[in-house]
């Protein structure tokens, strides 16, 4: 208890202390000093400001919509497809197709990025240009065109392969007499995936949704050297990207330390706030129900 | 429903887990397939309920080949070793889940699960889930989901395994009577000898993926055609001697450099075709300790059952498994006289160790 405490204490509690306290100065390139002394304190100054930002709401829904659909098509979706079909062939194959789903992930995201590039760059140089060109298609502007299916698509890839593991290893964890004696009972194996599996894999469900929401809300690294949040203005700009950027990479180069405390705290409010509605969802107490046996 | 095997063999990659196994069971039967751990029994009755596809050989029900029908189409009822209970369905939802899948109408679904809930004495627990029933429980509810759909087999996958020695005793009791009175083809898997000869009409011994002996459990404990079998079965296990056996004044003796034995003439006679050393079998119950005993031995150890002692006796260089009344006091290293029942003694050929009576 007291190690994991310290953990939770000097990682989580202290720097989100920091940060509330960050989020209600004016703390800011254009006004600092050597004198930290000199920071005012400016109370809810900046959530106000927040508020009334023109551009918070447009970046609010940018993030339910980009958590949204890169969770359930692709973090929880295509994570759960790729452990069926890879639990359901022979053992080798099953690795092989898990190992690949995996190499989006290992690869160093410039890298990873850059390769994403090269695919839907502009005709003649895009590869997928390329083949739409072959098969006598319209080339497009990918980037511009439809920024947000790449930015999906480009997340999505990295983010099945940590369902896909926990999901894995919850399938092969079933008892063999459990899953055989669905089949002797008369089901098929669709009908075993239904009301057999499925059932099993609540917790990790569980967790592998909660988790993922939260890791989908604070990244923002794919975005930022896919798109920077454009085109335009703010189009794939999800919050955690504003954070950052007001925070640390302001166009004007006025880096709005303050005020981006005070996005990143309102994230960690969502983040409190879903993990609780996903407990209550999931029904937790259920799960960690006492045994009623009375008689052997 | 009556069950054939033909010549079934399944490997997996290079090891085999059965091979060349045939055998018939008769409609309304109850067979035991009885061996030790890895036998090839399990992987016989997964082929049986169409989990595993045989590698060769053919499985009939009646006279329909059934390799190739998938599990749901077999109306298959099975029991598992470890009950195999959905952990996330009340026992209402386990045992309507077969009902379910057949499409039967919901209301003749609530029918048959309360119907076979009471008969399985669970009626009152429809709607606990499984980590909230006691072994013995979901031993019932294992067994009412294996029949709420009316199977045409039944199948028993070491089902007794993981229950106390006192429920154990009074399950398979159960188990037989309902087979009985069901009339529904059965197969029960078990590595302990004692339920198979309880319970079975027919027992089939497995060993190393073939098949022993298919027999009775009278004969093949009485009469059985293999030194395999005549050692397997029977606990305490049948004591083996080799011995010459010759017609001597009319009377056959079965001698070795230790003692002597008369052997009636219907057994001796055929022991006595042999030229050469066979091999004596005789079982601890037929051995007794008696002042007049042909043989003469020391105890050697001494083991307390309750009902009888087991005493190991020196005879000669054997060593003989006698069952001794525990109120004649035997400690280790006394004297004693044996006398062999030699009515009841088996004959093996050293070679081939087939029974030089029965085969």
């Amino acid at each position: 208890m007291l190690p994991a405490g310290i953990l939770v204490l000097l990682f989580f509690l202290i720097p989100v202390v920091i940060v509330i306290y960050l989020s209600m100065t004016n703390l800011a390139s254009a006004n600092f000093t050597s004198n930290l002394s000199k920071m005012e304190f400016i109370g809810l100054e900046n959530y106000r400001i927040l508020l009334n930002d023109q551009f918070a709401k447009r970046i609010f829904f940018n993030s339910i919509f980009y958590v949204l659909f890169t969770l359930s098509m692709f973090n929880v979706g295509l994570a759960l497809v790729v452990s069926l079909l890879t639990t359901h062939i022979p053992r080798g194959a099953g690795f092989f197709f898990r190992a690949i789903w995996i190499l989006p992930r290992v690869t160093a995201s410039t890298l990873y990025i850059l390769i994403w590039k090269r695919m839907i760059a502009e005709a003649p140089f895009g590869i997928i240009n390329q083949f739409n060109g072959l098969l006598g298609l319209p080339t497009y502007n990918y980037a511009a065109d439809r920024p947000w299916e790449f930015v999906i698509l480009v997340n999505g890839f990295i983010g099945v392969s940590f369902g896909m593991i926990i999901f894995t290893s919850a399938i092969e964890s079933i008892p063999k007499d459990l899953l055989n004696a669905s089949l002797v009972d008369g089901s098929s194996l669709l009908q075993r995936i239904r009301y057999v599996i499925l059932p099993l894999l609540r917790w990790p469900l569980l967790f592998v949704v909660t988790y993922q929401t939260l890791s989908l809300l604070t990244s923002f690294e794919q975005i930022l050297l896919l798109t920077n949040g454009g085109p335009g203005l703010y189009r794939t700009e999800v919050w955690s990207l504003a954070a950052y950027h007001r925070a640390l990479s302001n166009y004007f180069g006025n880096a709005q330390w303050g005020y981006g405390s005070a996005f990143a705290v309102v994230l960690v409010l969502i983040g409190v706030v879903l993990a609780v509605i996903y407990m209550r969802v999931f029904r937790f107490s259920e799960l960690v129900a006492e045994p009623k046996v009375e008689v052997l | 429903m009556e069950v054939t095997l033909e010549n079934l063999t399944k490997k997996f990659g290079n090891v085999v887990g059965v091979e060349n196994l045939s055998l018939d069971i008769r409609e309304s039967e109850f067979v035991a397939f009885l061996g030790p751990s890895g036998c090839g029994k399990t992987t016989t009755l997964l082929m049986i309920a169409g989990i595993y596809k045989p590698t060769a050989g053919a499985i009939r029900f009646d006279d329909r080949v059934v390799n190739q029908v998938p599990p749901q189409d077999r109306n298959v009822g099975m029991v598992f070793q470890s009950y195999a209970l959905y952990p996330h369905m009340t026992v209402f939802d386990n045992l309507a889940y077969p009902l379910k899948l057949k499409k039967v109408p919901k209301r003749e679904q609530v029918e048959r699960v309360q119907r076979t809930a009471d008969a399985m004495g669970i009626g009152q627990l429809l709607d606990r889930r499984p980590g909230q029933l006691s072994g013995g429980q979901q031993q019932r509810v294992a067994l009412g989901r294996a029949l709420v759909k009316e199977p045409d087999i039944l199948l028993f996958d070491e089902p007794l395994s993981n229950l106390d020695a006192r429920l154990r005793l009074s399950t398979r009791g159960e188990i037989k009577q309902l087979q009985k009175r069901l009339g529904i083809t059965a197969i029960y898997v078990t590595h302990d000898q004692v339920e198979a000869m309880t319970m079975a009409d027919r027992i089939a011994v497995i060993n190393l993926g073939h098949l022993q002996a298919y027999d009775t459990p009278e004969d093949l404990y009485d009469r059985p055609k293999t030194l395999f079998i005549a050692g397997f079965v029977g606990n305490p296990p049948m004591n083996f001697l080799n011995v010459e056996v010759r017609r001597e004044e009319g009377a056959f003796k079965a001698r070795n450099h230790a003692f002597a034995l008369t052997i009636p003439p219907e057994r001796g006679e055929k022991a006595a075709s042999q030229s050469g050393e066979v091999v004596l079998g005789i079982r601890p119950e037929d051995i007794s300790v008696a002042p007049e005993g042909e043989l003469e031995g020391e105890v050697a150890v001494v083991e307390p059952l309750g009902r009888d002692d087991l005493i190991d006796v020196r005879v000669g260089e054997s060593v003989l498994f006698v069952l001794a009344d525990p109120h004649l006091r035997i400690r280790a290293g006394d004297k004693v006289r044996l006398h062999v029942d030699t009515g009841r003694v088996q004959f093996f050929d050293q070679k081939t160790e087939q029974s030089l009576l029965w085969s």
